[in-house]
């Protein structure tokens, strides 16, 4: 009970916190808002990714939406866990394929068939290079395959690398915008393959044309 | 009810009488030519109007609030810009802690002069101290690619952003000879003449507008907004002498001048824009885009207002 309230205030103190510093906005695509359940796929440069995705989402959207994220990092510490399972309520995987005690892609069609929406970054760690994007890893195209009937949204997430590049620990404010795309699904025939390279496409598309800032 | 605030209370009597008509103007306007939303110059100039209500509202808030509250607005509006502006520089890597330090530690302690009314630091703190102390910061990183690009470029937003901005609420800190309480009405002063000469040059414009003035900069501004705009507003500052320590003809000639540098600056923070592309500098406020393409006409215009009253009026 105690945690629940304590749960929800920081997610609205987070939430106030991520839109003074970014004064966060979503530019939605043309067809209107992504569908009530979704898997949203974003570009990953920062640890507050999701934070913006989750902070843009009307309410009824953010409510529903939980991000995927790895064990390993957000149960490092008892305050980790409690913004990642209580504030959050991730959908926590583990990313060490040795090591595993369950399938990833299998508790994300979990997570979706309770209704959740999902928050993933399919380049699967954090993107510190010059390139825009880095490939992505399959397990976007397993989910897509295992439950072909939930919308994939691609998000392009603009800027908070500047915010906050890997290594600082103070952020700079700077206007972020979240440029949302047009629903994509598998085709029945479709290889994994292609798809990815679909996917990947669907997204680099939402990413602003020139950048002329290289931090 | 001191002079001040009936003067103050006539003022807001009037902006909001004006901007009740505008309002009713724009009902039946987009009754008339937009009634589904299609014509993008009407509802624009709607949301443009609705936008006017809440920043009216908020400055009103703030003089109610006094000296802190005004000090709290700008500091607020400095914030804001300084984020638009450097959203749209180039930086680098290396730059984060220069970055950090303009936002944390050079916004605040030119505020906080303000409050403890500590102007002779005050005036010098961002032209001399954060001058020499960013490239200082910056350099320890030892990225010397572009270094005297991007560091000119965060010296300036500084100095457009927070050092010439925070000159609205340094009227506060003047001492004028029978005027004593009286220097939250010269930034009412300034704040009616240089927004309602942009706004008085968008209706000139748009009804008279012919002439491109600077169709590379600001493909909108025509010679007859521009003329028509300036005088207009010009005569009301002179008819709102009895707000100011000025006399009518003062007055009047020191609207002149707020307008002139509030057009010029509007070009200049223009050429920026166009520069890097944008056509806003943000989308802060519903209807005008960004903060500074509200502000950039008040930050050209409020340092030289302010030196022109402190020089020949104020004692200090």
């Amino acid at each position: 009970m105690i945690r629940d309230l304590l749960a929800k205030l920081a997610s609205v103190a987070i939430m106030m916190f991520a839109r003074a510093l970014t004064a966060a906005r979503a530019i939605w695509h043309e067809t209107g808002l992504p569908p009530k359940q979704s898997i949203y796929f974003a570009n990953h440069s920062s640890h507050g990714d999701f934070i913006l995705i989750w902070a843009v989402l009307p309410p009824w959207l953010r409510e529903r939406a939980r991000p995927v994220a790895s064990a390993e990092y957000w149960l490092k510490s008892k305050l980790t866990s409690f913004i990642g399972r209580d504030v959050f309520d991730a959908v926590l995987i583990e990313r060490d394929p040795a090591a595993r005690t369950s399938d990833p892609v299998e508790q994300m069609a979990t997570a979706l068939d309770e209704g959740a929406s999902l928050i993933v970054f399919p380049e699967g760690t954090r993107n510190q290079t010059e390139a825009k994007l880095l490939p992505f890893k399959s397990g976007l195209y397993h989910l897509a395959r295992k439950r072909p009937d939930v919308a994939l949204v691609p998000v392009w997430i603009n800027n908070l690398n500047r915010v906050m590049p890997k290594g600082e620990f103070v952020p700079i404010p700077l206007i972020c915008t979240i440029n949302f795309g047009e629903p994509l699904r598998v085709e029945p025939d479709e290889s994994k393959e292609d798809f990815i390279t679909r996917a990947q496409g669907a997204l680099l598309s939402l990413a602003p044309a020139q950048t002329d800032n290289d931090a | 009810m001191s002079t001040t605030t009936s003067d103050m209370v006539t003022l807001l009597l009037g902006v909001g009488g004006i901007l009740l008509f505008a309002s009713s103007v724009g009902y039946v306007l987009q009754r008339k030519l937009s009634p589904d939303g299609s014509n993008g110059a009407i509802e624009n100039l709607n949301a443009r109007i609705k936008a006017w209500w809440a920043m009216v509202f908020l400055i009103a808030i703030a003089f109610i609030a006094g000296r802190v509250g005004v000090l709290l607005l700008f500091a607020f509006c400095s914030f804001a810009a300084l984020r638009e502006f450097i959203t749209l520089i180039n930086t680098r890597r290396a730059d984060h802690w220069a970055i950090a330090a303009a936002f944390f530690l050079a916004l605040p302690i030119n505020y906080y002069l303000l409050w403890a009314e500590e102007y002779g630091i005050y005036a010098i703190f961002i032209p001399v101290y954060a001058f020499l102390l960013m490239p200082i910061i910056a350099v320890l990183r030892g990225d010397t690619q572009n270094f005297l690009l991007r560091i000119s470029e965060v010296q300036w937003a500084l100095m457009i952003c927070v050092f010439c901005a925070s000159h609205v609420p340094a009227l506060l800190t003047l001492q004028i000879p029978d005027y004593e309480g009286r220097n939250v009405l010269l930034i009412a002063f300034l704040v009616i003449v240089v927004q309602s000469s942009d706004v008085l040059q968008y209706i000139w414009g748009k009804l008279f507008g012919r002439t491109k003035i600077a169709p590379k900069l600001s493909p909108s501004k025509t010679v007859e907004g521009f003329a028509g705009g300036v005088a207009s507003a010009t005569l009301l500052g002179a008819s709102l002498w009895w707000i100011t320590p000025f006399t009518p003809l003062q007055a009047g000639l020191m609207s002149f001048i707020i307008t002139m540098m509030g057009f010029f600056g509007g070009l200049v923070m223009s050429a920026i824009k166009r520069d890097r592309g944008v056509k806003d500098w943000g989308h802060l406020i519903e209807g005008h885009g960004g903060l500074i393409d509200r502000l950039d006409s008040v930050v050209f215009s409020a340092p030289i207002f302010f030196h022109l009253t402190r020089y020949w009026w104020s004692l200090t």
